[in-house]
């Protein structure tokens, strides 16, 4: 059998692939030199043979220490989960996804429309609230943020419930006020609830570049970011940028959004992550050497 | 390391290349490295990328850089040149049908910036070119997409045209049409659902819309932020309608937006508005120029 062979040309077609999944130039460079010198010193030859050792190097990677990309839901009590990010990532409908999903567990599940600004977004929430046959509590369009959040964490309190999912309006994080608005709106759930939000979850879309880097910097910055949702994984974007978020910031992929209905989220498995990365080169490198 | 920009790049190599007194091809080519390496982290598309090293590499390694004194501003001046002639000279405008209405037709993935864009072109055009534009929602899907456009449209006092959601958007396009002939609008901007380039139903629905419209505008909206994947993005809606203007998106943000050049470079379609922020008027002319400087991080 005529094997593909790892020479420059394979490590080159490698750069390529992760380039084009969004990992980023640096990342990549510095994962293709250990993945040279690593082939060197175990006398790797062969496509068929260094496979599993990209797979397994950066499956390592996103998956971190155990049951690090799981959830952090409260044994009994109120578990509070704040969601920001970018404009137009897909916040609002992940939460809709999610409230299903908790809703599906049995969980009495609440959602708080911290979304006052965009045009529409009460209504929007409301859609999937009765999608998902979850209640919404609200205030009108314009009114502040964190009031909103204070009234949800009431109603929580009072009607029992088990899960408090907290919508907020998309914010490029360059904006230093309304990052700012983003920081009071976390310390009124801090001080109505000590120890939440239990998580807050930074909305990836995986369309998006080497910007995703910034946003998980700042957005880190100023919420303490415990997780990372990467939304629209049913096109063509790999969100490969969540490898070096992962290297660099060490913030945990936990989710993974994969089209526009309710069922359409799953939970992140780094090993099917990473081969849908290569789902191109492994095809190509089986297709040679059959 | 990420986001610094191409001038404090070069600096780097050229301290290296400084005590030698002579810049040779070799030297040159470590500079082209970083050019590459720069242009990557702007979110250029690789292969847009590999392109453009190459013609940049002839110009480069020309005398015009070897004999001057100043190597590593001569890189950057044919890069930054190279860059903005790619991006397209001249600053291009709205299109105006020789019988009105115009009609303009919007589309890109889903959260892109279709709806806003809408409602921001709505009230350029009545403010800077005195219109009657006539807004339609044509996205059947998103939840609360008509709601959202009907918002927009009251906060700026420019009529919206709707049927609700149980309408196919051709049916709700058609009947648009007819209004805008009653009313003279001389503007009808149609805001379509988000969908992706590889949604074959979906994209069915806008060829379906096109063929009965038949748009004297295609605008494709691009976030600005994309990634690799907007050549694959650009491509597709290009072949599929044959866009005529791209409307790039959240430049308001610290991207480098690489993906400008990009979308530029696939469809050779000129990009003719920049979104600057999330209010109604939030819209301005593209500059491409500007957007050049702006990937290289100067
Ligand atoms: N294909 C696909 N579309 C998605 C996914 N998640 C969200 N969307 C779509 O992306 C668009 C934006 O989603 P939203 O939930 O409104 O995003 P958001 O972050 O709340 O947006 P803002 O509140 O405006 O900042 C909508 O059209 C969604 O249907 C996904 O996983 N796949
Ligand atoms: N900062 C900033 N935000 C923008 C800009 N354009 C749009 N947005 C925001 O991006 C988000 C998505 O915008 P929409 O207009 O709903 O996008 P869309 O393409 O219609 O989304 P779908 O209909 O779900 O596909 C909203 O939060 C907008 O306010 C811009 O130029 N700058
Ligand atoms: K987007
Ligand atoms: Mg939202
Ligand atoms: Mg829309």
């Amino acid at each position: 059998k005529n094997y593909r062979k790892v020479d420059e040309e394979f490590f080159e077609e490698l750069e390529e692939i992760l380039i084009s999944a969004d990992v980023g130039v640096h990342t990549v460079m510095e994962l293709i030199d250990e993945l040279k010198d690593e082939a060197r010193t175990r006398n790797i030859r062969e496509a068929h043979d260094i496979q599993p050792l990209i797979t397994e190097k950066l499956a390592e990677l996103l998956e971190g220490a155990e049951g690090e990309t799981k959830l952090k839901v409260q044994e009994d009590g109120l578990t509070v989960i704040l969601f920001v990010g970018v404009n137009g990532v897909g916040k609002t409908t992940t939460i809709g996804k999610m409230a299903h999903k908790f809703k599906q567990e049995g969980k009495k599940v609440l959602l708080a429309a911290g979304d006052t600004f965009r045009a529409g977004a009460i209504e929007q929430l409301e859609v999937w609230g009765q999608r998902v046959d979850v209640d919404v509590i609200k205030q009108q369009a314009g009114s502040d943020p964190a009031a909103v959040m204070f009234d949800a964490l009431q109603a929580a309190k009072s009607r029992n419930a088990d899960i408090l999912l907290c919508d907020t309006a998309g914010r490029l994080q360059n904006k230093v006020n309304l990052m700012k608005e983003l920081e009071k709106v976390k310390r009124v759930i801090t001080r109505e609830i000590p120890g939440a939000p239990h998580e807050v979850l930074l909305v990836l879309d995986a369309t998006t570049g080497q910007n995703a880097m910034s946003q998980a910097k700042t957005f880190g910055q100023a919420t303490d970011v415990s997780g990372i949702i990467l939304t629209k994984l049913d096109g063509t974007a790999k969100g490969g940028i969540v490898l070096a978020i992962r290297h660099e910031l060490d913030i945990p992929v936990k989710f993974v959004g994969l089209g526009e209905g309710m069922d359409d989220l799953q939970e992140f498995v780094p090993e099917q992550y990473v081969h849908g990365l290569f789902a191109d080169v492994l095809d190509e490198a089986e297709a040679a050497e059959n | 390391m990420a986001f610094e920009g191409l001038a404090e790049r070069l600096q780097g190599t050229l301290n290296k290349i400084r005590g030698k007194g002579k810049v040779s091809e070799a030297d040159v080519k470590e500079m082209m490295r970083e050019v590459r390496f720069a242009l990557l982290e702007a979110d250029v598309n690789f292969k847009v990328v590999k392109e453009f090293i190459t013609s940049v590499k002839e110009r480069a390694v020309g005398q015009e850089v070897l004999k001057s004194l100043t190597p590593g501003q001569q890189v950057i001046k044919v890069v930054n040149e190279e860059l903005t002639a790619l991006m397209g000279g001249e600053q291009s405008k709205i299109a105006v049908a020789n019988k009105p209405p115009t009609i303009v037709m919007m589309a890109g993935l889903q959260g892109a910036g279709k709806t806003t864009t809408t409602a921001k072109l709505a009230n350029h055009l009545r403010k800077k070119h005195n219109r009657k534009p006539l807004m339609v929602a044509a996205d059947i899907y998103r939840p609360a997409a008509i709601k959202q456009l009907e918002t927009l449209g009251k906060q700026l006092d420019i009529p919206v045209f709707s049927m609700g959601d149980q309408v196919s958007p051709v049916e709700i396009t058609k009947n648009a049409l007819a209004k805008a002939k009653e009313e003279h609008h001389d503007y009808v901007l149609i805001d379509t659902a988000g969908r992706l380039h590889v949604d074959e139903d979906l994209m069915k629905e806008l060829d379906d819309i096109k063929a009965l419209a038949d748009p004297d505008e295609i605008l494709l909206v691009v976030d600005a932020m994309t990634g690799q994947d907007a050549v694959n993005v650009a491509e597709s809606f290009n072949e599929r309608l044959g866009i005529t203007g791209i409307v790039l998106t959240k430049l308001d943000g610290d991207t480098r937006g690489g993906a400008a050049l990009s979308v530029k470079a696939v469809t050779g379609t000129p990009i003719k508005f920049a979104g600057m922020g999330e209010k109604v008027d939030a819209l301005e002319p593209f500059y491409p120029d500007r957007m050049a400087s702006r990937i290289l991080g100067m």
